[in-house]
């Protein structure tokens, strides 16, 4: 069967583009990668048709001679399928921006956990450097000055970006049983401003509710 | 009327029932009911759809009356009236469950107009993932369903599960591309996506495009399965949904794979090269997900790694491909489907009265909700594989075909299965320890919460279910072979839906000790 180069080449490209983009931070760009890899794989279906021919009518002509229909049957299904799960995916990136002030996509839970663990077992003697945090946390704050909000204040990203409100008291496993649940980000704070009523205690019960306020609404 | 209808049924009635209920939006009840009706007209076409399967044969609708080749057909045999059968009884027992849950969420900010039309969306996708004769179609049909979990999911839009549903609509939407880059070049090698006809013209490929097919398809499969290198997301995803939604989530979504790997690898791929790799896939999920399992301490979380761990039970049946493994692997995915749906349920059920679902917080709860306790011990202990259960039934039938298949490779599943059988009990024990025998804190004490008798309820029909299977495990387990023994043939598959003479041109068939043989 001879394939158009023209359309792999096209199809090729779109793919990579949009692999470039899904791999990034922000859930905005990564839904526009979907929407380009879609379109190549989409690509991909009109080349699987074959080489063009006549429109397929019924008795316009020898069958032979017709483009096959039925890939663009399924490209037209795929295509309105793409539309709806990329709608999806923009209002969820506008409620992600709602809630938090960036769409960016969260960290493994698992690897947030170990890495706040290992932040305060060495908290008492060394501050970690930013490089040996996830790097992250530098990103984001690259992202929030971009976007024209101030660095947050909480210095402790970790602690607002759980993921559920068992999430917190998820942090006491076994090994830390008979201690004192400790929360880094908190005694920084207090460290730090004495006289501020840790805002970040309410968070700890009704994570769900916090800077639902405004931070994002224009 | 022709009895081949019936197979429309479990795709138009959810989706007949989402568009009523939508329209019903102001009316709860109705919309309750509605629903409930609806579940219930499918399960009793399920159960008529599996004793027709089992007297006369395969069922092939060919909708519109197009050919095969070019239209949509939708195929019920053994195995798929077995999977619609579990299904719709799990959801209408999950559904009636729900109803008493979102009573208690009314004062939230839960939408419940939308709840119960997304929630028949769901049924309608898994139906039609069940049904489909055609790969197109089953990609519809994960489509559908995979939309409804994305609202499902984010229901109330609060943080927590608009974060875990980021992951989860990510992870679900480079599946899907890869399942539909994979169908675009199964339609260029073959010119067809009808699974019948497929079964025909890649028996004649050469190797190294089959096996670059049925890798891709392999993939976007493995992923919606959870097999363990691609499982990650499923811990993080699953626990942060309302209890009833999660219970429909591990218990279906992940099976819907799991059929999805069980067509590809006898109908579309008898027997392949790559049977090394899906043990070896089968062997790490179970392991790996195990460990993670012992390492939580959020009953959920515990929960949806033992999920992760035991499809690799499922894939280790479909990597042998004998007939003794997919049997057992069929029966080990109704098992599985009932019973992972309702811990999640016993979940649901702890978190109402303790408030929490984190195991540290938790405790005391044999003694002050006794009936809570029976209820999650009893699914608990089917998971663990404690002999009178089914899951103890389901297992032993995996080890028997191990034994059987008698390779290096079969022996160490068998040693890994064992192995995470115990893991299992043990991360069962530590539940059952701290959330049942712990101290209990002031707060649960004191905590009075008026258990819904629906959730209950619902509970224990999930429990007489999978009770179900164990005391006709006999019949089952007949049924499981019979199914196994037809989809490893494949004729009846191929010549039901084409005709005799196109199920003449299979090349291969698989025999019932797990060859790949050439009829031709």
């Amino acid at each position: 069967m001879p394939v158009s180069l023209t359309l792999l080449l096209t199809a090729g490209v779109l793919i990579a583009c949009g692999v470039y983009l899904v791999l990034e931070r922000t859930l905005t760009r990564v839904v526009l990668g979907f929407v380009l890899v879609g379109n190549g794989v989409n690509l991909l279906f009109i080349v699987a048709a074959g080489p063009p021919g006549k429109p397929p009518f019924e008795g316009s002509g020898d069958p032979s001679e017709m483009t096959d229909p039925l890939p663009f049957a399924m490209v037209l299904t795929a295509i309105v399928i793409s539309l709806g799960i990329t709608a999806f995916g923009m209002a969820l990136a506008y409620r992600a921006w709602q809630l938090f002030g960036h769409d960016e996509v969260p960290d493994d839970v698992e690897d947030r956990r170990v890495l706040r663990r290992r932040r305060r077992r060495t908290e008492d003697t060394e501050k970690l450097s930013w490089s040996q945090a996830l790097s992250e946390e530098s990103r984001r704050g690259a992202l929030m000055h971009s976007q024209g909000f101030a660095p947050a204040e909480d210095d402790d990203q970790l602690g607002s970006d759980l993921t559920s409100a068992e999430d917190v008291p998820q942090d006491a496993t076994e090994a830390d049983e008979g201690q004192p649940a400790r929360r880094p980000g908190l005694r920084r704070r207090e460290r730090d401003h004495p006289a501020a009523d840790a805002p970040g205690t309410g968070r700890g019960t009704e994570p769900d509710r916090d800077d639902t306020a405004g931070r994002g609404e224009p | 009327m022709n009895i081949e209808l019936l197979l429309a049924l479990p795709v138009m009635l959810p989706l007949g029932g989402a568009a009523i209920t939508l329209l019903m939006r102001h009316h709860a009840r109705v919309q309750l009911g509605l629903s409930i009706l609806t579940l219930v007209a499918i399960l009793t076409v399920a159960l008529v759809m599996g004793y027709h399967v089992t007297q006369e044969g395969v069922l092939v609708l060919q909708i519109g009356n197009w050919t095969p080749q070019l239209g949509i057909v939708l195929v019920a045999d053994r195995l798929t009236a077995l999977m619609l059968v579990v299904s719709s009884f799990v959801t209408l027992a999950v559904l009636v469950y729900s109803s008493a849950q979102e009573v208690n969420e009314r004062a939230g900010r839960t939408p419940l107009a939308i709840y119960y039309p997304t929630y028949l969306a769901l049924v309608a996708g898994v139906s039609m993932a069940f049904l489909a004769g055609d790969l197109f179609n089953l990609y519809v049909g994960f489509e559908v369903l995979l939309a409804a979990s994305y609202v499902l999911l984010t229901l109330g839009g609060s943080a927590s599960r608009i974060r875990a549903a980021t992951t989860y609509v990510i992870v679900s939407l480079l599946s899907s591309i890869i399942f539909l880059a994979a169908i675009a070049a199964v339609y260029a090698a073959t010119g067809t996506v009808n699974l019948a006809e497929l079964a025909v013209r890649l028996d004649g490929l050469d190797s190294g495009t089959r096996m670059m097919l049925e890798l891709m398809l392999l993939v976007a499969f493995a992923i919606k399965a959870a097999i363990f290198p691609l499982s990650a997301w499923l811990p993080d995803s699953y626990p942060t949904a309302p209890a009833p939604v999660t219970a429909v989530f591990a218990g279906l979504l992940t099976k819907v794979g799991i059929y999805a790997i069980l067509r590809l690898e006898t109908l579309l791929f008898p027997a392949s090269q790559i049977q090394n790799l899906l043990l070896a896939a089968a062997a790490l999920s179970l392991f790996i997900g195990i460990l993670g399992a012992v390492a939580q301490t959020d009953l959920k979380r515990v929960l949806s790694f033992t999920l992760v761990s035991h499809m690799g039970y499922m894939l280790f049946g479909i990597g042998m491909s004998t007939q003794l493994g997919m049997g057992a692997t069929i029966y080990y995915v109704a098992h599985h489907i009932t019973v992972q749906s309702t811990l999640f349920l016993g979940a649901g059920l702890i978190e109402t009265r303790g408030g929490t679902t984190n195991l540290i917080k938790l405790g005391g709860l044999a003694k002050l909700a006794p009936v809570i306790a029976v209820l999650f011990f009893i699914p608990a202990m089917n998971l663990a594989g404690i002999p009178p259960f089914s899951g103890f039934i389901g297992k032993v039938g995996l080890i028997e075909a191990g034994i059987e298949y008698d390779r290096a490779s079969g022996w160490i599943l068998i040693a890994i299965s064992v192995i995470t059988s115990l893991l299992t009990l043990y991360a069962i024990a530590k539940i059952w320890n701290r959330a049942f025998w712990q101290e209990p804190s002031e707060e649960i004490i004191r905590r009075e919460v008026a258990m819904p008798r629906v959730m209950t309820g619902a509970t224990a029909a999930m429990i007489a279910f999978s009770l179900l299977l164990t005391v006709l495990a006999g019949p089952i387990m007949t049924y499981a072979n019979e199914a196994a023994a037809s989809v490893l043939e494949r004729t009846p598959y191929v010549s039901s839906v084409l005709g005799d003479d196109a199920a003449d041109d299979l090349v291969y068939r698989i025999d019932p000790g797990g060859e790949r043989l050439e009829d031709r």
